[in-house]
């Protein structure tokens, strides 16, 4: 019996092996839910995959509303090669299909499953294998797709562009690169983000707002459904449609006389600062830096010596020659150093400092408006001389070339202006100190004269030579010249629509117009004359001296005198006499602007001037010798 | 007649015990409900009833349980304890027919493919063992203790345990060895119990600190010396019952480790590997010393497990290092805090581990939980089928899945210990100790105390071979219970 209860006592042991083991695995329980938080970010992490919807890009239309820039879809081809390895898979009709070589598929499907260079490869997912089909060939392959088992195509879209022109006005987009990504959180891998031009500088109005999905991933990265029902996604917002003040036909036409040329040509409607052309040459067709050529092109146009990547309306910069004399002149009248009334005598040259700079023979003396009629360096020498002479109001050179430059600042030189692209240069007009340092504490005016015929260090860009010719056409205001009209759902930011004035005033400008104006009629600039078309046109004519080989061609001009629609400014490299090449492409111009076509008396100047080659050898230098040949780099006019 | 009549009342009389079928009821409902739960599909969205499902085909395994659990109550138990032997034997001769025509389902050949149905033998031999049992303990005059009866015994358990393991389902014939404990009840000196306890612990240590090295020793293996030394002590106190010997062994093994620690602080150095062996090899002297002054087979026994613990330790060490496979080798490591491998035999826990931490303290709710939902746990409506309960009901959740097996179990044993027969008590045992087994190591896995043996959950885990089995071995049990002669005190 004893022996009996013995035994019936060891449930005891049993019941407590039990119940210490449930107790041990309770605490366990306990470790692990109630102590241990990072379980459930460990179960989130594994289970959420936060795909990025990616926003349409915005689209570019010109002032007339035709469509410049859009999104093309494009297709990539995906491999889920779990699956390819599973069924019979017919590569060889598979390359066919996709137009590749054997090497190449061995490449990309290398290339694919690579870890190093794709981080994200599962064999369970699509994974990109070749990327950005045509539609074309997206179609064969969509064809037989049913023959391949595991190939998936992904829509993406791709800039596209219908007009040739303007490619550095437009800019590029481009994966984004590790700074980018650093600096605006925004962007991810794979992005796409404007590099240059319009796509750069309105990045953030077209390239919209990403969206998210979050999704449930399973343990293989499959995707199982949306998470909680998408109540946490968002949708992508698609980005802003632009509406640029380029008229398309007449850029394209600017570029056409251009051809084979060095230079730029900017055209500003007066009355509201918006850029009607902006001809930058040489240039290139915009659809080059897009696809799958972009890298091999880029390169190209990298090393084409001409540098059509550069957008010269804006980036270059000039000596202006005489088309500065009507800003210096404004800038002397508004100082009061000079008056409509005030005339100075020129007899072949300047005459203080023994006919240097020299002068072309006309009357003497002349006033302002007939000076600036007949380009009189004299004139300008002696207002320069006499207001930085002026010791009643200036102790030294010093304080009245301060006072000089003040002037030429508020007339929109050595500024950036704030025009919407990005890369703008902002010209030089030298600080005073900059004369100090070259010529000493007592410097003399007549240590600078050259900048009373636009030479010496002064440079502007050919913006700020157009901007200066729209604010003597609106006697005395600007507004900052832009290139985008409009952002469709959008505003435009306010400077663009604020009137920018100076100290000068409006009846100086209006001298200064009228000089111009008869600089057409009696005086230098004669070729652009078009008053048989019934237009009426103010300009002003530059041969600016360089060290880079023969003088550029400037002009600088607006019309109808009386009542402006456009403003230009024209300079081809080192294509000397401003009448000899800058004129004839700004009378151009101006007749296809103002008439849309071009008179009959004009034609042979069109052709003509089309097919003149001016590329100056310079551009050619450290070349290897058998590249340093002109005519390789000749193109043909491309009409279009 | 008489007699007939009254036998035919205690029958009639005899309740099935309906707490226990209620707790049944509960998990198995539960257990369906985790089953939809877990094998849901976000895309399709799997109806609760649908027979595509994995929940749809569970209810059907319910169903025909439930009829199966009402046969078995109406038959006779005379028919269990006469035929056990019987079924025992059929029950081998299904195993060893398995062998040769099982269907190989992820490695594992103890499938039988009856028709559409597939079924696992090795489930329900446990059954079968237990009521073979508590039939040859039922024998009058059935002495355990006797060699032939041991041996006996021994081949019941063993050899369904050596085919199923040919199967390579190891995890179902750890099973068979859990009815230790009914031997243990039924007279197996305690001591065999506490051999098999001291084992386990010498294997952890050894293997867990044995890469720092202690002098001659591992780190591992003083910490068992100093360790055998102690229940060596402990033995001798409670079968001598003489303190003054288990204080010697103390003092003496203790006093070479503080002479070897004041040494240490001379800044010389000590070899504590050389130190641990020195103060075993004292104890064991000792003990032949008192096996010679007194006689006593005791102190030869007590000094067999102790030279015994010794050589056990030094053979795991040897057996670890030279004979397991490196992926066996990496499953203990893992499990033992040793390694950290998530990709590879860590994965299965790691994940698991996250499945139940990240339900909290309340859970993230019926059909929310992602870890299980998007299979990041394998065998998560099977094996794995706890977490699960871990991750949508949190800690309240799956404690109180605990509390009610803990309850259930404790139940089983009561009733076990109320029956009259002894064929009864042995198979209520058998019971008991199965249901205990499966608990503790399918949690302990998950949790990541146990190590990855695939056995199923009770009543939770998907299967109808493992539900019929579970159902089985209960329901006879209620049966035995039912049919216990009452009033009659012992």
């Amino acid at each position: 019996m004893s022996k009996h209860n013995l035994l019936s006592n060891r449930r005891y042991v049993i019941a407590a092996i039990l119940v210490i083991v449930s107790l041990v695995y309770v605490v366990q329980l306990f470790n692990l839910q109630v102590l241990s938080p990072q379980f459930r970010g460990y179960a989130d992490r594994n289970a959420q995959f936060r795909r990025t919807l990616n926003p349409a890009r915005g689209a570019i239309y010109d002032r007339n509303g035709r469509l410049l820039v859009f999104n093309q879809p494009t297709y990539d081809v995906m491999m889920v090669t779990r699956e390819v390895a599973r069924q019979p898979f017919d590569t060889l009709d598979f390359i066919n299909t996709l137009n590749i070589s054997k090497e190449r598929f061995l490449e990309l499907n290398e290339t694919m499953r690579d870890r190093r260079r794709n981080p994200g490869f599962t064999s369970f997912t699509p994974q990109v294998f070749m990327q950005r089909l045509s539609v074309e060939e997206y179609g064969l392959l969509q064809e037989k797709r049913y023959k391949f088992p595991g190939i998936y195509t992904q829509l993406r879209s791709e800039r596209q562009y219908n007009y040739p022109n303007m490619g550095q006005l437009l800019g590029y987009v481009q994966e984004v690169d590790r700074n980018q990504m650093e600096r605006d959180p925004y962007y991810a891998l794979g992005d796409f983000a404007g590099r240059t031009g319009i796509e750069r500088s309105y990045e953030e109005v077209l390239r919209g707002e990403k969206g998210v999905e979050i999704l449930l991933r399973d343990a293989h990265g499959r995707i199982q459904g949306s998470f909680r029902d998408g109540a946490e996604d968002r949708a992508p917002v698609s980005g802003k449609d632009l509406t640029l003040s380029i008229d398309i036909d007449l850029q394209a036409y600017g570029e056409l006389l251009m051809s084979n040329k060095v230079g730029a040509v900017v055209m500003i409607e007066p009355k509201t600062g918006e850029i009607l052309a902006m001809v930058s040459a040489p240039t290139y067709d915009p659809s080059l830096l897009t696809g799958r050529d972009l890298g091999a092109n880029f390169t190209m146009l990298r090393r084409n010596p001409f540098l059509p990547l550069n957008n010269r309306a804006v980036g270059g910069f000039y000596p202006p020659g005489s088309t500065f004399k009507v800003p210096l002149a404004a800038a002397f009248l508004g100082d009061g150093v000079i008056t409509a009334e005030t005339r100075f005598s020129c007899y072949g040259g300047f005459a203080p400092m023994g006919g240097r700079p020299g002068c072309r023979s006309h009357p003497s003396p002349l006033g302002v408006q007939l000076s600036t009629a007949v380009s009189c360096n004299s004139f300008l020498c002696f207002a320069l001389s006499n207001m930085l002479r002026d010791r009643s109001r200036f102790p030294s050179s010093t304080e009245g070339y301060d006072k000089l430059r003040e002037y030429l600042l508020e007339l929109g030189f050595g500024r950036r202006l704030g025009v919407d692209l990005p890369s703008e240069n902002p010209g030089f007009i030298p600080p005073s100190s900059f004369y100090v340092e070259r010529h000493g504490l007592g410097w003399h005016p007549h240590n600078i004269i050259s900048i009373a015929l636009g030479q010496g260090e002064i440079t502007i860009s050919p913006l700020q030579g157009a901007n200066a010719a729209a604010m003597v056409a609106n006697r005395g205001y600007f507004y900052i010249p832009h290139v985008v009209r409009e952002i469709r759902g959008g505003t435009l930011d306010r400077s663009y629509t604020t009137r920018q004035t100076s100290r000068v005033e409006s009846q100086h400008f209006e001298l200064l117009a009228r000089g111009m104006a008869d600089a057409v009629t009696i005086g230098t600039a004669t070729g652009i004359n078009l008053s048989y078309l019934g237009i009426t046109v103010a300009g002003k004519t530059g041969t600016a001296e360089n060290h880079r080989g023969d003088s550029h061609s400037l002009f600088m001009g607006f019309a109808p005198v009386e009542d402006p629609q456009v403003a230009i400014f024209v300079i081809v490299e080192n294509a000397t006499f401003g009448a000899r090449n800058a004129v004839p492409v700004a009378r151009l111009m101006l007749q296809k602007y103002l008439k849309g076509e071009i008179s009959e008396g004009d034609k042979w100047l069109e052709e003509q001037l089309i097919n003149r080659v001016i590329l100056p050898p310079i551009y050619l230098r450290g070349l290897p010798a058998e590249e340093r040949n002109l005519n390789l780099w000749t193109q043909i006019p491309r009409q279009r | 007649m008489t007699h007939l009549d009254d036998n035919n009342i205690m029958a009639e009389k005899g309740r099935i015990d309906w707490f226990t079928v209620i707790i049944y009821l509960i998990f198995i409902t539960l257990g369906w409900l985790n089953i939809y739960a877990a094998s849901f599909d976000l895309e399709s969205r799997t109806e609760l009833f649908s027979l595509s499902g994995r929940a749809g085909m569970q209810l059907v395994w319910m169903s025909t349980a439930l009829v199966l659990a009402f046969i078995l109550v109406k038959i006779d138990v005379a028919f269990y304890e006469t035929y056990a032997l019987v079924f025992y034997l059929l029950g081998i001769g299904l195993l060893v027919l398995t062998l040769f025509v099982a269907a190989n389902v992820r490695g594992s050949e103890s499938f039988l493919d009856i028709g559409p149905i597939r079924i696992q033998p090795a489930e329900f031999m446990k059954f079968l063992i237990a009521l073979a049992l508590a039939k040859v303990f039922n024998t009058y005059g059935f002495n355990l203790m006797e060699r032939k009866n041991l041996l006996l015994v021994s081949g019941l358990i063993l050899l369904p345990l050596i085919i199923v393991i040919l199967q390579k389902e190891t995890g179902t014939a750890l099973v068979y060895l859990v009815f230790i404990f009914v031997l243990y009840r039924e007279g197996l000196p305690g001591g065999i119990l506490f051999m098999g306890f001291a084992a386990i612990v010498y294997f952890v240590l050894g293997i867990k600190y044995s890469e720092v090295q202690w002098g001659m020793f591992s780190q591992g293996e003083v910490m068992v010396i100093i360790l055998i030394i102690i229940f060596t002590a402990g033995m001798v106190f409670s079968y001598m019952k003489r303190k003054s010997v288990s204080v010697f062994i103390f003092l003496a093994a203790g006093s070479i480790f503080l002479g070897a620690f004041v040494l240490s602080k001379f800044e010389l150095e000590i070899d504590w590997g050389l130190t641990a062996l020195i103060a075993l090899s004292v104890v064991v002297l000792y003990l032949i010393y008192l096996f010679i002054r007194f006689r006593k087979r005791t102190y030869l026994y007590i000094l067999l497990f102790t030279i015994g613990s010794f050589v056990f330790l030094e053979s795991v060490e040897y057996a670890f290092e030279e004979i397991l496979e490196p992926h066996q080798k990496i499953r203990i490591e893992v499990l033992l805090g040793m390694k950290e491998d998530l990709r590879g035999a860590g994965y299965h826990v790691h994940q698991s581990k996250i499945a139940i931490g990240s339900g909290g303290l309340l859970g993230k709710g019926f059909l929310s939980g992602t870890q299980t939902k998007l299979n990041y746990i394998p065998d998560q409506d099977t094996d794995f089928i706890f977490c699960t309960i871990g991750e949508e009901h949190g800690f309240v959740g799956s404690t109180a899945v605990m509390l009610l097996f803990v309850i259930f179990i404790l139940r089983l044993l009561y009733i076990a210990e109320r029956q009259t027969s002894v064929f009864g008590r042995v198979y209520g045992y058998g019971v008991v100790s199965i249901f205990m087994f499966h608990l503790i190591i399918n949690v302990g896995m998950v949790i990541g105390i146990m190590p990855v043996i695939g056995i199923p959950l009770p009543f939770f885990s998907y299967g109808g071979s493992s539900l019929w089995g579970f159902t089985i071995l209960l329901f006879i049990l209620l049966r035995i219970d039912k049919a216990r002669k009452r009033g009659n005190f012992r």
